[in-house]
């Protein structure tokens, strides 16, 4: 199951599934709905239950950074394996979202505190 | 040489039953974590794009997948018979979609000719698009206990 908190004022999202084009929409969809109820600006995926995922991601990826950007706030992403953190920097994600080690390493990056 | 062929609908729940039955099919080579991901990540792609570019979505339609191994050297094909692509040199550019709205990221192509060997596609407009990959799987520690890999070629 994929879950969807909030912690420290950020919206945490846990993804539980391979992450392509058929998981990438209805994720996109229950994300939406949880940021548009929630006070937050910021947004982190943490990856560590994501097995597999294919471009269909970054589109899904991107579209969320946009959403936490009319905010004011940003995205950053945890936990990625080896395999996509290749599939981030071939895409170019890594030029506009950050990927951290720890869940409080990205809070702390979203508010722009020292790490 | 080991062939075996795929047919499946043209709904975006089976691009996951593709891959499965990809890793499953070349299992007996043992790729590594690496090489196996690739493999898995381009026929992900390339069956995406069948379905939601070459049929545009519509369920009612067929996508077939060929994987062919000889020796070590894997071949994916991948046909719909949709739309085609009017200009393929641009659709392989990264970051090319005709879909923004629904948050494809047009880096499809990118990703395929990232992680595989050679990609080639052919498309005809109205008729549909056949795209094949091909990936040489190396012997883990070949050079240290087994000799070099067979050139592929040669078999």
């Amino acid at each position: 199951m994929t879950g969807i908190d909030i912690y420290e004022k950020v919206l945490v999202v846990s993804p539980a599934v391979e992450i392509d084009a058929h998981s990438a929409e209805r994720l996109r969809f229950a994300v939406d709905a949880a940021f548009e109820k929630s006070p937050c600006i910021n947004m982190i995926f943490d990856f560590a239950k994501v097995g597999f995922m294919d471009s269909s991601g970054i589109g899904m990826l991107i579209g969320r950074y946009k959403q936490t950007e009319k905010r004011g706030g940003g995205l950053a992403l945890v936990n990625m394996n080896n395999e996509m953190t290749r599939l981030y920097t071939i895409s170019g994600l890594a030029k506009i979202i950050k990927n951290l080690p720890s869940l409080d390493e990205a809070i702390a990056a979203l508010r722009g505190g020292a790490q | 040489m080991n062939r075996i062929v795929l047919e499946i609908d043209s709904r975006a729940c089976n691009v996951s039953l593709a891959r499965v039955v990809t890793a499953s099919f070349i299992a007996p080579l043992d790729p590594d974590v690496t090489e196996l991901s690739d493999i898995k990540t381009a026929v992900s792609e390339a069956v995406t794009n069948a379905i939601i570019h070459g049929y545009g979505d519509n369920e009612a339609n067929t996508v077939r997948m060929t994987l062919t191994l000889n020796e070590r050297l894997l071949t994916v094909e991948v046909t719909d018979n949709g739309i085609g692509i009017p200009d393929i040199a641009c659709a392989r550019e990264p970051l090319f979609t005709t879909l923004p709205e629904l948050e494809r990221s047009g880096l499809g192509f990118t990703v395929m000719e990232s992680f595989m060997d050679t990609v080639d596609v052919i498309s005809n407009p109205g008729v549909g698009t056949t795209v094949t990959m091909t990936k040489l799987i190396k012997t883990i520690e070949s050079n240290d206990e087994h000799g070099s890999p067979q050139d592929p070629s040669l078999a």
